[in-house]
C-alpha cells in the first residue's frame, strides 16, 4: 500500500483520463470543459510529483520501478510542459475545429506515458511506458483528419515507429536471452564480459531510442510530421517525448551497461556528431518555420547526445540542463508561431514573418532572443546549455566533438539570423491579429523572460541537475 | 566592500536602456535621444571620475568586484587596471557623441536605434573590465547581437550581406576561442585572469591556445586575410554604428591580445611573433595600398582602419615598453580620429547622399569650417607630428626598430603611404574646382555636428602634443606586465637548459 502512495501521480493522472473520458461522452459539447480540467489535472498532478520529493532512491513493484531525483525532475519538465503546450495552443485547436475531448485525453495518456517511461527500471515497463506515448502519439500527429499533410504525418510516423519500435523489442529480447533478465539492476550484475549478442542488444535499443528523438539517421519522419502535424501537436512532439526518451537513454546506458561503455559510447558519439552536422546544413535550404523547426530540433538533440556521450555524471548533467533549456527556447519559438495570425488563418513560412518588427515589435522582440538564444549567442540562455555541454565534452578530452559541434552552431547561426533578418530587415507584408487568449501570452512571456534573465542566476538550474547523481 | 563603480559603469546604460524601451517616442520632441543622451553623458563623468580615483602609482588592478555567479567555479569578476581604464573612457567618450550624431543620420525607429547602442556601450564596458575568461567571452560575444542589427537594420543597400558577413566570420572566430577558455578551465583549474598570471598555462598546450584566442581577435582586430567583413560593414553600417564599430569594437581585440594572448600565453606568443609580424606587415602595406584605390570615402577609411590595427598588433607583439604602449596609445589615438572621420563623412553623404570622392572637389571654398576641420582628422590620420597619431606610430615602430629592422623599414612604408591616400583623399574632395554644380549652396556644419567634431579634434590635438597624462596612466601597468612576461620566458629558458 505504501507502494501506492508513491505512485499517486500517475495513478491520478489515470483516473482523470478515465473520468474526463466518460464526462466527454456522456455530456454534450463539453470539449471546453474536459480541455480546462485537464489542465487543471496537470497541476494537481505537478504537486503530487513534489509529494514524492526527497533525496532518496525507492524501487517500487520488484524493483522495476524506480522513483529518484532524476524521475521527479524529469516528470516535472513533462508536466509543466504540457501544462504550457496546453496552455498555448487551445485558441489555435478552436480555430482549426479540432478542438475535441479526444485531444486533451490523448495528450494526457501520452504523458502518462512518458512519465512511466522515465520511472523505469525494467525493459517490460519502459517499453509499456513506450508504447503509451506513441500510440497516443500517432493519433495526435493525424488529429486533423480532414487535412491530407496531417493524415500522412500520422501515417508516416506510425509505419516507421512501429518499425522502430519492432527492432527495439528485439533489442529487448536479445538482452534478455544473454543476461536472463530483463530488470536493469540484476542485468548490470550478470554482465560479467563481453558479449556480442548483448551489444547487438544494446545497439537494437539505441536504434529505437535514436528515433524517438529523430537523432540521425533515424530523423526522416521528423521534419514531414512536423509540418504536417497540426502546430498544437508540433510543440508536443518537438518537447515531451525528447525529455523522455533522453531520460530513458541516461537510464538504460548509464544503469545496466555503463561497464561496456566502449561499446556504446562510439555510437552515441556517431549519432551526436551527425545529427549536429545535419541538423544545422540541411536547415539552410527550408522555408517553412515548422519544417526548419524539425531541423534545428535534430541538431539541438545531437548537443544533449554529446552531453551523454561522455559518460560521467557531469556529462548526463549537462545534457539534463541542455533538455530544460531546449524545452523553454521551444516552447518561446512555438508562441511566436502560435501568434502569426490572421483572420482565423495560420502562417507557418519564413517569408510571412517578413518585416515583423515594424507591426509587432514585442513579438519580434521575443523571437530575436528565441533566435538568438538557439543560435547559442551569449548571454542569452541557449548559449549556457551549449557551454554546459561542451564543459563536460573538454573535461573528457573529447576536442573533436567540441570543434565539430562549435563549428555546426556557426552553419546552425546562418539559417537562424536569417529569420531574424527577414523579421528586421525586410518589408512589412502581414499584419497579423493581436487578440490571444491569456493562456498563449503568458506562456510566451514567461519562456522568453527565463531566456533572457538566465545569466543573472544561473545556479537556479545548476543546484538542481547537480543533484542528479546516477553512476 | 566600496560603491561597486564598475558594475554600475556596466549597468548604468542597460538599465537606461530598459527605461527607453517603455518611453513613447514622439514626432515632435526627442525625448529618447535625451534620455539616452543623459544616461551616456552621465555614465562618462562616472568613468571620468574613476580616472581621477584611479591609483596611477600601483600595476594591481583596481576596484575589483568578485561575486559568485555559477556553481562557484566561475565568478563575476570585474576590475581595472591602466590598461583597461583608458578604453573605458574611450567608450563613454564616444557614445554620447553617436547619440548626438543620431539626429541627423537616423531617419527611422530611433529607439530601437538608441536602444541597441546602450546595450553596445555596456557590453563594451563589460569587455574592457572583464577579469574571468567567461565573463569576458559573454561580453565580447554579446557585442554581435546589437552590432549585427545596427548594420542590418539602418544600414545601406547591401546591409544584409554585410550583416550576415560580420556575424558570421566573428562567430566563426570566437567558437574556437570559447574551446580555449574550456580548456583553459579544465587544465588550469580556473577561468580567473588574475589567478591564471600567476598559475601559467602548461606550456605543452600553450601554442594550441594562443592560436584559438588569435583565430578570435584576428577576425576581430581585423587582421590581414580576414579583414574582409570590415570595409562592407563599415560602408552599411550608419556612421553612428561605424563610428562604434571603428572606435571601440575593434579595440576589444587589440585589448584581447594584450591582456590574454601576450599575458596568459607568453611562451606561444614569444613563438608566434613572426606570424604577427608578417601578418601585420601585410595588413599595413596591402591594405594601404588597396586604401589608394578606393572610390568610396567609407570604404577608404575601413581599410585605413586595417592598415592602423596592423600598427597596433606590430606594437604589441614587440614586447617592448615602447611597443605596447605606443599601441595602446595609437588604440585610443585611432578610436578618437577613425571615430571623427567617420562623422565627417557622414555630414556630407547627409546632405549629398553619396560617398565616393569623384562626385566632390571643391568644397573648401563652400564649406570652409568643415574642411578645417577634415584637415586636422586627416593629418591625426596620418599621424603629422602634433597629433595623436604621431605618437602612436613613432612609439610602435620605436619599439620595432629594437627587435627586427626590415619589419620596422617596412612598416614604416605604410606610413608613407597612409600619408598618400589621406592626403590625396583631402585634396580631390576639398581642393580642385568645383566639377558638380548640385554642391554649390551646400551648408556648412550645423551646431550639433560643430559640437560633436571639436569634441573630438581638441583632445586629438592636445594629447598629441602632450600625451604626458595618458602615459602615466598606463606606465606602471605595461611596466609590470612586461616584468612578468619577461619573467615568464626566462624561466622556460632556465627550465630548458
Amino acid at each position: 500500500m505504501k507502494d501506492l502512495n508513491l505512485l499517486f501521480p500517475e495513478i491520478f493522472i489515470s483516473i482523470s483520463i478515465m473520468f474526463l473520458l466518460l464526462l466527454g461522452v456522456y455530456k454534450k459539447k463539453s470539449s471546453n470543459i474536459v480541455y480546462n480540467l485537464s489542465i487543471v489535472s496537470l497541476v494537481i498532478t505537478l504537486f503530487l510529483n513534489f509529494n514524492n520529493f526527497n533525496f532518496t532512491e525507492i524501487y517500487l513493484f520488484i524493483n522495476s520501478y524506480k522513483i529518484d531525483y532524476l524521475s521527479i525532475f524529469m516528470k516535472f519538465l513533462i508536466i509543466i510542459s504540457g501544462i504550457f503546450v496546453m496552455l498555448s495552443s487551445s485558441k489555435y485547436l478552436k480555430i482549426n475545429k479540432i478542438y475535441q475531448i479526444e485531444y486533451p485525453i490523448l495528450l494526457l495518456s501520452s504523458m502518462l506515458g512518458m512519465m512511466i517511461m522515465i520511472s523505469s527500471n525494467d525493459l517490460i515497463v519502459f517499453y509499456m511506458g513506450l508504447e503509451l506515448q506513441s500510440l497516443a502519439l500517432y493519433v495526435l500527429a493525424a488529429f486533423n483528419r480532414n487535412n491530407q499533410l496531417s493524415s500522412e504525418s500520422g501515417l508516416k510516423y506510425f509505419i516507421l515507429s512501429a518499425l522502430s519500435s519492432g527492432l527495439l523489442l528485439y533489442g529487448c529480447s536479445l538482452i534478455y536471452g544473454f543476461s536472463g533478465s530483463t530488470n536493469f539492476d540484476i542485468i548490470s550484475l550478470s554482465i560479467s564480459k563481453v558479449q556480442y549478442g548483448l551489444t547487438l542488444g544494446i545497439v537494437f535499443i539505441l536504434v529505437g531510442l535514436a528515433f524517438k528523438i529523430s537523432a540521425v539517421p533515424f530523423h526522416m519522419w521528423a521534419p514531414d510530421v512536423y509540418q504536417g502535424s497540426p502546430t498544437s501537436v508540433t510543440i508536443f512532439f518537438a518537447i515531451l517525448p525528447k525529455i523522455a526518451a533522453l531520460c530513458v537513454f541516461i537510464r538504460f546506458l548509464y544503469v545496466p551497461f555503463i561497464n561496456m561503455i566502449d561499446q556504446w559510447q562510439i555510437i552515441i558519439i556517431f549519432l551526436s556528431i551527425a545529427s549536429m552536422v545535419f541538423g544545422s546544413v540541411a536547415a539552410i535550404g527550408q522555408k517553412n518555420l515548422k519544417r526548419l523547426m524539425a531541423y534545428s530540433s535534430i541538431s539541438h538533440m545531437g548537443f544533449a547526445l554529446a552531453g551523454l556521450s561522455v559518460g560521467t555524471n557531469d556529462g548526463i548533467q549537462s545534457a539534463v540542463s541542455y533538455i530544460s533549456i531546449y524545452l523553454l527556447m521551444n516552447l518561446a519559438f512555438f508562441s511566436c508561431m502560435f501568434m502569426m495570425r490572421k483572420n482565423n488563418k495560420y502562417f507557418e513560412s519564413i517569408d510571412d514573418l517578413s518585416g515583423l518588427s515594424k507591426n509587432h515589435p514585442l513579438l519580434s522582440l521575443s523571437l530575436l532572443i528565441v533566435l538568438f538564444s538557439l543560435a547559442g549567442i551569449p548571454p542569452l540562455a541557449g548559449f549556457f546549455a551549449k557551454f554546459y555541454i561542451f564543459l563536460s565534452v573538454i573535461e573528457n578530452e573529447m576536442y573533436y566533438l567540441a570543434v565539430i559541434g562549435l563549428l555546426s552552431t556557426v552553419i546552425a547561426a546562418f539559417y537562424y539570423i536569417r529569420i531574424i533578418k527577414t523579421i528586421y530587415f525586410d518589408e512589412a507584408k502581414i499584419n497579423f491579429d493581436l487578440n490571444h487568449n491569456i493562456g498563449l501570452k503568458i506562456s510566451l512571456f514567461v519562456s522568453t523572460f527565463i531566456i533572457l534573465m538566465y545569466f543573472i542566476y544561473p545556479n537556479l538550474l545548476l543546484n538542481i541537475v547537480s543533484r542528479i547523481i546516477i553512476i | 566592500m566600496n560603491f561597486p563603480i564598475i558594475s554600475s559603469l556596466i549597468l548604468l546604460p542597460l538599465i537606461g536602456s530598459i527605461f527607453l524601451f517603455f518611453i513613447k517616442p514622439s514626432e515632435k520632441n526627442n525625448s529618447v535621444k535625451y534620455v539616452a543622451l543623459f544616461i551616456t553623458i552621465a555614465n562618462f563623468i562616472l568613468s571620468i571620475y574613476l580616472w581621477l580615483i584611479f591609483d596611477k602609482d600601483t600595476s594591481e588592478f583596481q576596484f575589483v568586484e568578485n561575486r559568485e555567479w555559477m556553481l562557484g567555479f566561475i565568478n563575476y569578476k570585474v576590475g581595472i587596471d591602466g590598461i583597461s581604464i583608458l578604453f573605458v573612457i574611450l567608450t563613454t567618450f564616444i557614445t554620447p557623441l553617436c547619440v548626438i550624431s543620431v539626429n541627423s543620420t537616423i531617419k527611422y525607429r530611433l529607439k530601437e536605434f538608441l536602444l541597441s547602442i546602450l546595450i553596445m556601450e555596456s557590453l563594451m564596458i563589460g569587455v574592457f573590465c572583464a577579469l574571468d575568461l567567461v565573463i569576458f567571452y559573454l561580453f565580447f560575444e554579446g557585442g554581435l547581437i546589437p552590432m549585427f542589427l545596427i548594420i542590418g537594420i539602418w544600414g545601406g543597400s547591401r546591409r544584409v550581406y554585410s550583416a550576415f558577413k560580420f556575424f558570421l566570420f566573428t562567430l566563426l572566430g570566437s567558437v574556437l576561442m570559447l574551446i580555449a577558455i574550456i580548456s583553459i578551465y579544465w587544465l588550469s583549474g580556473t577561468t580567473d585572469v588574475e589567478q591564471l598570471y600567476v598559475l601559467g598555462i602548461d606550456q605543452k598546450y600553450q601554442k594550441l591556445l594562443w592560436l584559438a584566442f588569435f583565430s578570435s581577435f584576428a577576425v576581430k582586430t581585423p587582421m590581414w586575410p580576414v579583414h574582409t567583413w570590415l570595409p562592407d560593414a563599415h560602408v552599411e553600417a550608419p556612421t553612428a554604428g561605424s563610428v562604434m564599430l571603428a572606435a571601440i569594437l575593434l579595440k576589444m581585440a587589440g585589448y584581447g591580445f594584450v591582456r590574454f594572448s601576450v599575458g596568459l600565453f607568453p611562451l606561444a606568443s614569444e613563438y608566434f611573433v613572426p606570424l604577427v609580424y608578417v601578418l601585420s606587415v601585410i595588413a599595413i602595406i596591402y591594405t594601404s595600398l588597396v586604401a589608394l584605390m578606393q572610390e568610396d570615402m567609407k570604404k577608404l577609411i575601413a581599410y585605413s582602419s586595417v592598415a592602423h590595427m596592423g600598427f597596433v598588433t606590430l606594437g604589441i607583439f614587440t614586447m617592448t615598453k615602447q611597443g605596447i604602449e605606443g599601441s595602446i596609445f595609437q588604440m585610443i589615438s585611432h578610436g578618437l580620429v577613425s571615430a571623427a572621420l567617420f562623422f565627417s563623412v557622414g555630414v556630407i553623404y547627409e546632405r549629398k547622399n553619396s560617398r565616393l570622392i569623384k562626385n566632390y572637389g571643391g568644397l573648401v571654398s563652400i564649406i570652409p569650417k568643415y574642411a578645417i576641420v577634415l584637415m586636422i582628422f586627416t593629418l591625426g590620420a596620418v599621424g603629422l607630428p602634433g597629433t595623436t597619431g604621431f605618437v602612436g606610430e613613432f612609439l610602435i615602430l620605436l619599439g620595432v626598430f629594437q627587435k627586427n629592422i626590415i619589419v620596422a623599414f617596412v612598416a614604416t612604408l605604410g606610413v608613407v603611404l597612409s600619408a598618400a591616400y589621406m592626403l590625396w583623399m583631402y585634396r580631390r574632395v576639398i581642393f580642385g574646382k568645383i566639377q558638380n554644380k548640385d554642391l554649390l549652396g551646400m551648408p556648412d556644419l550645423s551646431k550639433s555636428e560643430m559640437l560633436v567634431l571639436w569634441i573630438l579634434a581638441l583632445p586629438i590635438i592636445f594629447y598629441g602634443f602632450y600625451p604626458e597624462p595618458l602615459f602615466k596612466t598606463i606606465d606602471i601597468s605595461v611596466s609590470q606586465f612586461l616584468e612578468l612576461y619577461d619573467f615568464n620566458i626566462e624561466k622556460y629558458l632556465v627550465e630548458n637548459k
